[in-house]
């Protein structure tokens, strides 16, 4: 288990290592098998580890492999945990992997950067599957700040666009907030309990809920809950919740792949994963899961409103990855981890499908992304059209579809809850349902439907690769609920990795076949909220165009709001980057300019040459002065030699 | 009877002649060479003197070993002073000032 499980590590590495030193000299068709191999071997032991745990849910393997440094007490250990939670994630994670692999194949065919992009995705697939093995925080660090800098190098993939270069900064340094926070976070629990291992953190967390941060009486913040919202600060940043959201729209200057496998599927899931693993930690403190709650709440509903204003087609989609984030977050929240997981799993395939359907859009329209510049194309691509539509109806939960069952269980999850903010999360997921179903509909309806813009032109279905991922997607994207939501959301299958309460204090009701799944969440109104988007999509995009014009000019202020997105993006331009911007100048200058170019580099050249200058007026060239030194040091040593020996008599 | 103060003050002049010939000295290197022999002899009375009269034999056989030295010493700088004189057709001390750069 413990050799399956570094196989399945190291796999995409070799891969990714091979394609970067070989790949340019052996060209393009070894690189991507190669790379499509290591990701094969990861899927393949991944579905393995599944199988077995599955099988045998008291095998999960815990064990530290390398003990990378000690520092006196501390210890710092590479090492795996592996468990049911680890093991479906990595499968899911390798699987998007695979199929964003095949479909760059194709997307990527004309690109200069062939190889280079083969090697940061396999990179990614490594550093992620590092991310989700870890059995320590160190090692989760790692695998933390290992997929930030492979979402940074491939959002500025085409680092000769300016926009993709300042895309990728901005989700550096934007994460770079969230992991500070994580560190902190890491850090406290360290401080408290002396080490960083998870299971022995988790065994002893108790006694953090009783001792309070600082030694004055007046706080009554105790440690758990200020690990907890550090640590969640961490998942805000990486799964883009507001108010640190802004770099995930923007990062969809990256090539189309990258956006389906880590700006949709993985990446940003890893903050819903973090969640999940620390559920032992979040679990004792109920202010924290009321602060995740209502996080997750209004990312959900109002990055969901940006999503009907947007004119770009993968922002839209951006958009609505950060809504069905805000879903996940809002599951933690409520303590329905599993639900949390299961829908973080769902819209893993059904997102990474909707990006791959853009993307192929795009690769036929010629690197077109404007969706007013669309219409009609469903003449054109069969394929990608029904795909689409697949992915769309599960992302708005159409009974029996993936999404259906994954939102439906967290919304009735937040429904039978009963903390603080449970009501407003309520309210907010509900609203967000409608305005889901409203903008993927407008997507569909605007790229696929209406007026044919391409009369005449040669429009067809990209090649054989990027079609065959669509199709391999939408099969889960339709299918996987069924077989699953029975042990995930209402089973015992994370009984070994998660901590929370029993399916029965969460959703409040039986739960026996999908079937009598699916009749129960017919009666809440879910569903008919979801209808009444899409009706009303249909009236707006279809039956009445010229409406949609008439609206936005009506309600022209909360229009402007939103094309600016809340002013989130302006307020940090102007407020903390103008801000850090002066920092930074005063340290330049008093820093950099005055202490260490004037004072330490040049003072030191400066004083040397002014010493020196005075020291060199005694060389004079005259044997008889340099005699005459040599003489009276001479003197002067012998006289001070004499005179100690004359004290010590 | 000369007591051995004597021979010491005489000694010392020697070296203080020495000396005050290097230091004030600002014509000829020949009389540095001299000076400097002249220093080594002030040495060798000393040595002398304190070995007749510790009844220590010692001593007289350091001023052969150093009179020896002496001897190879002026003749290598001599030898230097000739090869100096070649070169700048002067032995002059005040012309000998390229060590200030």
């Amino acid at each position: 288990m413990y050799e399956l499980s570094l196989m399945a590590l190291l796999a995409p590495l070799c891969g990714a290592l091979l394609a970067a030193f070989f790949g340019k000299s052996l060209g393009k068709w070894f690189t991507n098998t190669v790379t499509i191999i290591g990701i094969l071997v990861s899927l393949a032991l991944s579905t393995l580890l599944l199988q077995i745990l599955i099988h045998d849910p008291s095998q999960v393997l815990n064990q530290s492999i390398y003990t990378w440094m000690t520092i006196g007490e501390l210890k710092f250990e590479l090492g795996f945990l592996i468990d049911n939670l680890t093991a479906s994630m990595m499968f899911v994670v390798s699987f998007i992997s695979l199929m964003v692999h095949i479909y760059t194949i194709g997307y990527m065919k004309n690109d200069p950067g062939y190889h280079r992009f083969f090697t940061y995705i396999s990179l990614f697939t490594f550093s992620m599957l590092s991310l989700l093995m870890a059995n320590n925080f160190l090692q989760l660090f790692f695998g933390w700040e290992a997929v930030g800098v492979m979402s940074y190098l491939l959002i500025g993939f085409w680092y000769t666009k300016p926009s993709a270069i300042k895309a990728n900064f901005k989700a550096f340094i934007i994460n770079r907030v969230g992991d500070f926070s994580l560190l902190l976070g890491i850090a406290l629990l360290f401080v408290n309990l002396g080490t960083l291992d998870y299971i022995l953190i988790f065994n002893e967390a108790e006694t953090l809920s009783n001792i309070p941060i600082t030694n004055s009486s007046s706080s009554n913040i105790s440690t758990i809950t200020l690990s907890c919202l550090l640590l969640f600060g961490g998942a805000m940043g990486k799964s883009a919740q507001m108010p640190l959201h802004v770099w995930l729209p923007d990062s969809m200057e990256g090539p189309t792949p990258i956006s389906a496998l880590i700006h949709a599927a993985t990446m940003v899931t890893a903050g819903v994963f973090m969640l999940a693993r620390m559920s032992p930690l979040f679990e004792l403190s109920t202010s924290a899961l009321s602060f995740v709650l209502i996080i997750g709440a209004t990312t959900a509903l109002f990055t969901g409103f940006l999503g009907l204003v947007q004119t770009d087609i993968k922002r839209v989609i951006a958009y609505s990855t950060l809504s069905q984030l805000g879903y996940m977050i809002v599951a933690a929240g409520v303590s329905a981890y599993s639900a949390s997981l299961f829908h973080l799993m769902t819209h893993a395939f059904f997102k990474a499908l909707l990006f791959l359907t853009a993307g192929s859009v795009i690769v036929a329209l010629h690197h077109q992304q404007d969706i007013r510049k669309m219409g009609g194309l469903y003449r054109y691509l069969p394929y990608t059209y029904i795909t689409s539509v697949i992915g769309t109806l599960a992302l708005i939960g159409f009974p029996g579809f993936s999404g259906f069952f994954s939102k439906d269980a967290l919304i009735e999850a937040v429904h039978h809850s009963n903390i603080i903010g449970s009501d407003y999360a309520y309210i907010a997921v509900l609203i967000g349902v409608f305005v889901t179903a409203l903008y993927s509909f407008r997507l569909l309806f605007i790229v696929f439907h209406g007026e044919d813009k391409f009369k005449g032109q040669d429009i067809k279905e990209p090649s054989l690769s990027i079609v065959v991922p669509l199709i391999l997607l939408a099969i889960p994207s339709v299918l996987i609920a069924w077989p699953t939501i029975g042990p995930m959301v209402f089973g015992d299958f994370f009984i070994n990795s998660i901590t929370q309460p029993s399916a029965n204090d969460l959703f409040g009701f039986e739960f026996t076949t999908p079937i009598s799944f699916l009749i129960h969440a017919l009666e809440s109104p879910v569903v008919y909220i979801a209808l009444l988007g899409f009706i009303t999509a249909l009236y707006l995009y279809i039956i009445k165009p010229e409406l949609t014009q008439k609206i936005s000019n009506f309600f022209k202020p909360i229009h402007t709001i939103l094309l600016e997105k809340y002013y989130f993006d302006y307020l940090i331009e102007q407020g903390f980057g103008q801000l850090f911007k002066k920092i930074g100048n005063e340290f330049w200058r008093i820093g950099d300019i005055r202490i260490i170019d004037h004072g330490l580099v040049n003072g030191i050249g400066r004083n040397i040459q002014k010493f020196s200058s005075e020291l060199r007026k005694i060389q004079s060239g005259y044997i008889y002065h340099y005699a005459f030194i040599m003489i009276l040091s001479l003197s002067l040593f012998l006289g001070w030699i004499i005179y100690i020996s004359i004290e010590k008599t | 009877m000369i007591t051995l103060q004597s021979y010491l003050t005489l000694s010392a002049i020697l070296f203080a002649i020495g000396i005050i010939g290097i230091i004030i000295n600002r014509k000829n290197i020949i009389i540095i060479l001299m000076c400097a022999e002249l220093i080594l002899l002030a040495v060798n009375f000393n040595f002398v003197a304190f070995s007749y009269f510790n009844q220590d034999y010692t001593g007289q056989i350091f001023v052969f070993f150093i009179l020896t030295v002496a001897a190879a010493e002026a003749a290598i700088g001599l030898a230097i002073l000739v090869t100096l004189y070649r070169n700048n057709e002067s032995i002059d001390v005040q012309n000998l000032i390229t060590l200030k750069e």
